[in-house]
């Protein structure tokens, strides 16, 4: 009997049968991103058909898969039409939930994090409150302090955030499709 | 017939200049555009990026309100959003399981058949047939036209002009008196949201963009994305260290290309708020 392995588990998820792949090159070809990652796209895709765990646990831990940048170059290239992006976005999901995000990608998850924050109790994204978060999770402290009295002066940077009136229902939201711990 | 409008975050804030211009150029046509009751965040990246039930949530509550509006259509100028938001409703009426898990978490109905337009699709429809007529001030200056990503990508979704080598831009652009070369970047991304945690590759990828229109000897790069703006513009000098040279083009919206040559005011179409400041408007 074929071993029931993650492979069927993203299937489940995601609808994508990473079998279909064979291996072309193209999304790693086409992909913006492809000279600072750790495994190119085409090379996640023949780890993850190997459906063997440690394969698996290398991806999930991999730097590539939060450098993806969703782009969708690679999917609108694809041959056989394979939604990587879709793809990895769940492997970013799964890394998440099973603590496996690797060190490197600490700004990049930081930043999704402080992104969604101020959303959370606002309902709209909030600059200031999205940088403050992101400097103290990453201790970048000076970063950008040079740009940001310009964007002031040009009213980019809106003092206090957007509250939108649904403020309730949006937190409803956020506790309903929660996944993670923080 | 009412139309609506989606500015998304971006447009309140770092980039309110789209706002601004693209509702400038929408009153110069006499259009109306009425802002979607209460809207919220689309969610951007980092929602699909670490919970997709979350992702397609936040933009559904979206379309949910403007449906209650009792809008037909919106425009949604952020090409971030539009993707999101279209997406977003080409997931729930493909897969029933999703669209009944979604409705339970808003306690709203769906229909799942508003039009979502981006900026070009609405100057098409409403504008495109009036402009020539209406220049005052032909934009006779060399431009390329930046796409990036989001307008075109994912085609089966958004059945949003070519894939490779779109051409919408181009088009609109030679109505109002461009001359809107041919280049090399059209599609390539700019670096997107990596604009503060990856600020390095953002200075790379938009390198390479602005390096190709320089040396095309365009006098500014069109654009219709605020993210792709700002990392052209704001991250200019990140973008001037990587290329260890210092390049002045313009990255401007093409709200405020049309709204110039059709004699709206530069007060009204935010042209102070560029970082990189055209130099013939």
């Amino acid at each position: 009997m074929e071993k029931q392995g993650y492979i069927s588990e993203i299937k489940e998820h995601t609808g994508i049968n990473v079998n279909r792949c064979y291996q072309c090159g193209k999304c790693s070809a086409g992909c913006a991103v492809t000279d600072e990652m750790d495994y190119p796209p085409s090379m996640v895709m023949r780890m993850l058909q190997t459906n063997d765990d440690e394969n698996y646990k290398s991806v999930l831990q991999s730097e590539s898969i939060w450098l993806c940048i969703t782009c969708q170059n690679c999917v609108t290239r694809c041959p056989m039409q394979i939604d990587i992006p879709r793809l990895m976005d769940y492997m970013r999901e799964q890394s998440l939930q099973k603590k496996m995000v690797s060190k490197k990608a600490k700004n990049i998850v930081s930043f999704h994090k402080s992104f969604l924050d101020p959303i959370r109790f606002t309902g709209r994204s909030y600059e200031i409150g999205l940088v403050a978060g992101y400097k103290m999770r990453t201790f970048n402290l000076l970063q950008d302090l040079n740009v940001a009295p310009s964007m002031f002066m040009k009213g980019k940077l809106p003092i206090l955030p957007e509250r939108i009136e649904g403020r309730k229902q949006i937190k409803e939201i956020f506790d309903k499709t929660k996944k993670e711990d923080k | 017939m009412k139309i609506g409008f989606y500015p998304g975050c971006s447009l309140k804030g770092t980039s309110s200049e789209y706002a601004q211009s693209t509702l400038a150029l929408a009153k110069a046509f006499d259009i109306d555009l009425v802002e979607i009751t209460d809207w919220n965040c689309c969610g951007a990246t980092a929602a699909h990026n670490l919970n997709h039930e979350l992702a397609t949530a936040l933009p559904a509550r979206v379309l949910a309100l403007a449906e209650k509006d009792g809008l037909k259509e919106i425009v949604v100028p952020c090409a971030a959003c539009y993707n999101r938001l279209s997406v977003t409703q080409h997931e729930l009426n493909e897969n029933q399981d999703l669209k009944n898990r979604v409705e339970e978490i808003l306690e709203m109905p769906l229909s799942g058949n508003l039009e979502i337009l981006n900026v070009m699709q609405f100057i098409d429809r409403y504008i495109a047939g009036k402009i020539e007529g209406k220049v005052v001030k032909p934009f006779n200056h060399k431009v390329v036209c930046y796409y990036g990503c989001l307008l075109v990508r994912p085609h089966d979704v958004l059945k949003f002009d070519r894939l490779e080598d779109p051409q919408s831009m181009d088009i609109l652009m030679k109505k109002i008196g461009a001359d809107s070369m041919d280049w090399g970047y059209k599609t390539e991304c700019c670096g997107a949201g990596f604009s503060v945690s990856r600020t390095d590759i953002v200075g790379k990828l938009s390198g390479k963009i602005v390096k190709d229109a320089y040396d095309r000897g365009a006098q500014a790069i069109i654009v219709a994305c605020p993210m792709c703006q700002s990392n052209l513009d704001m991250r200019r000098p990140h973008i001037n260290s990587y290329l260890k040279t210092k390049i002045d083009i313009p990255a401007m919206y093409i709200t405020q290309a049309i709204g110039l040559a059709v004699g709206v005011s530069r007060e009204d179409l935010g042209l102070k708020k560029l970082f990189v400041a055209p130099t013939f408007a």
